[in-house]
């Protein structure tokens, strides 16, 4: 779903052709059941957690629930998992998007070569990304496990002792779930490059050829002028998506060891699926939605977003 | 890749070999350069792509136990177990049905939609526009308090239609661009003709955009499929019982039980992964040029 925002950003400013007349109402009439699924299931939604913020709300204890104000909010304060959660989930995004903006990045640079076999080639490399955030968990288990994974076949060569369990150690764990994800992240960052990198024009890097411009001239040059606008977008939603998405983490590592990896959103998860503490949940959430705007609105003030010469 | 012929213009859109040209002035060598820059990091991408399905491929088909690196011998003990025992037979069939609902939701919506998006101006399309675009910074983990009091009220929690809706609507916003997308690249002048020719704008539509649009239903309905088929949060947080689970909430279980036995959980990874993998190496290459068409400059 995060593929969206690219393209509809560049929709509003092209319009349609329009053709007037007694049909004047159809647009309205084909669009309304998309609206009318937004309202309800998006808009509606996200209006209601600001409401639930504000109150005590748990299924589990409804003879205490009710309005209580900003309660909510200063129990959070005074939470110090809230604050690990925070510090780590900007640890997570920046790591987890430096790595696959680079690997990302020289993906799609390859991959947009022309050669024998380059759709089979970008079929496979793509495919993480359709996988399943639990199944990309499954398989790196799997290759994590001390009795049967990469460990065994390590502890066998003398590397490390018999046992070790990559996502039991507070480190181990967090580079475990990095490269984890990184597997599954990196095919996105480099299909919404491609995107842009095929809209380069071919005659750009014949003349630049012809004045004797080497590998980096051209991509400093040619290729990095015409994909920064992509980049820049390409990085927000991965960021956004990084931070929102707890399926990895909820899984892998389930926020440890000792909630050393539990991001915000996971936290949110947690609150609501173990606890059912919807009111502070709602509280969590809206937090971590305010601070989602924020990172946002000042990520492309610095990029300069929107005043592209 | 013996041997490289001129390629045509459209083919040396390359950002380090555009071959035709640096054979002239570098001769052989500069090509060797070229292809050793290409495959030594390409042959890395690759496996650090494919090694892990492998992985996977491996646990699932050897015996448990069994170390070796080959699956061999070869068992299907592992997939009898979780199809039958571990009840993914029940999830397989759940998942198909949530991920087909949602296809064909996905496919009815983005069409109406994307056709009005793409052929109409109108009042309000650029809030609808904006709504849509701030969607893309909702979590998910966000919507599930609220999500859940909804499907409560209307008496869909622990139903698969709740998971329906859900997929369907935190897919419309890709769905709706890739239609719009595909609809543009319909030429209006066709859709003109028809109705010169005295058909409705509805029927020149069936008639005529339509089987055009049969790349864009594809690829609208795949996506949806496969982000349905791997939802996992609303299926955890909607699903209680066992007789509705979808496989990722079936996975998550064999997960909470590691330790025990890799090869189940790798036999129902293979069982999760393998349509997807099918759909998308069919239908790859649309997201691409989905996104190109969609975010055509100007």
């Amino acid at each position: 779903m995060d593929v969206a925002m690219t393209s509809v950003a560049q929709n509003r400013t092209v319009t349609p052709k329009r053709r007037r007349g007694r049909a004047r109402w159809y647009p309205y009439l084909l669009i309304a059941p998309a609206a009318a699924l937004v309202a309800v299931f998006l808009v509606y939604p996200v209006g209601s957690v600001f409401y639930y913020s504000l109150q005590t709300y748990n299924v589990t204890m409804p003879l205490y629930n009710g309005f209580v104000g900003f309660d909510n909010f200063v129990a959070i304060a005074n939470d110090q998992k809230f604050w690990d959660s925070l510090v780590f989930t900007f640890k997570w995004v920046i790591v987890e998007i430096g790595l696959q903006f680079i690997f990302g990045l020289i993906l799609a640079l390859l991959i947009n070569q022309a050669f024998k076999g380059r759709g089979v080639v970008r079929s496979l490399v793509f495919t993480p990304w359709a996988v399943a955030g639990i199944l990309t968990t499954t398989i790196w288990l799997l290759i994590y496990n001390p009795t049967t994974g990469v460990g065994r076949y390590l502890a066998d060569m003398g590397l490390i002792p018999y046992g070790t369990s990559l996502l039991a150690g507070e480190d181990t764990a967090f580079w475990a779930a990095v490269l984890a994800e990184l597997w599954k992240g990196a095919p996105f960052f480099a299909i919404l490059i491609l995107a842009d990198l095929q809209s380069v024009p071919a005659e750009l890097y014949e003349s630049a050829e012809m004045d004797g411009a080497g590998r980096i001239r051209k991509f400093l040059s040619i290729t990095w002028p015409h994909i920064r606008l992509a980049v820049v977008i390409a990085t927000l939603l991965r960021a956004v998506w990084e931070f929102n998405n707890v399926d990895l983490l909820y899984t892998l590592t389930g926020g440890g060891p000792a909630g050393s990896t539990t991001t915000l959103p996971l936290y949110v998860a947690q609150t609501a699926i173990y606890d059912r503490d919807f009111g502070y949940g709602s509280a969590l959430t809206v937090i971590a939605f305010i601070l989602l705007i924020i990172f946002t609105a000042v990520y492309l003030r610095i990029n300069r977003f929107g005043k592209d010469d | 890749m013996t041997t490289t012929p001129i390629a045509p213009s459209t083919e040396t859109r390359t950002i380090i070999s555009a071959r035709p040209v640096r054979r002239k002035t570098a001769g052989r060598r500069g090509n060797v350069v070229d292809r050793l820059l290409l495959w030594i990091p390409l042959a890395f991408a690759l496996l650090f792509t494919l090694v892990p399905f492998y992985w996977m491929l491996l646990f699932a088909f050897r015996p448990s136990g069994s170390t070796a690196l080959f699956p061999w011998p070869l068992t299907f003990d592992h997939f009898a177990k979780v199809w039958t025992g571990g009840g993914f037979g029940t999830f397989f069939l759940n998942s198909v049905y949530v991920a087909l609902a949602s296809l064909v939701i996905s496919i009815v919506v983005g069409l109406m939609g994307g056709y009005a998006l793409a052929r109409f101006s109108f009042r309000g399309k650029g809030a609808f526009l904006l709504v849509m675009l701030c969607t893309q910074f909702v979590p998910g983990a966000m919507l599930l308090i609220p999500l859940f009091q909804i499907f409560n009220g209307i008496g869909l929690t622990n139903s698969l239609w709740s998971l329906i809706i859900g997929d369907s609507v935190f897919q419309l916003p890709l769905s709706l661009v890739l239609m719009v997308g595909f609809i543009r690249n319909v030429p209006i002048d066709i859709e003109e003709a028809a109705w010169i020719d005295g058909c409705s704008r509805f029927r020149a539509f069936i008639a005529v955009v339509l089987p055009l649009l049969r790349p864009g239903i594809v690829a609208v309905g795949s996506f949806a499929f496969i982000s349905a088929w791997n939802n996992f949060l609303l299926a955890v947080m909607f699903i209680s019982s066992q007789d509705k689970f979808t496989i990722p909430v079936g996975l998550s279980y064999l997960i909470g039980e590691f330790g025990t036995d890799f090869g189940a959980l790798a036999a129902g990874g293979v069982i999760a992964v393998a349509p997807v993998v099918a759909i998308f190496a069919f239908v790859q290459r649309y997201l691409v040029q989905g996104l190109s068409a969609g975010a055509v400059k100007g």
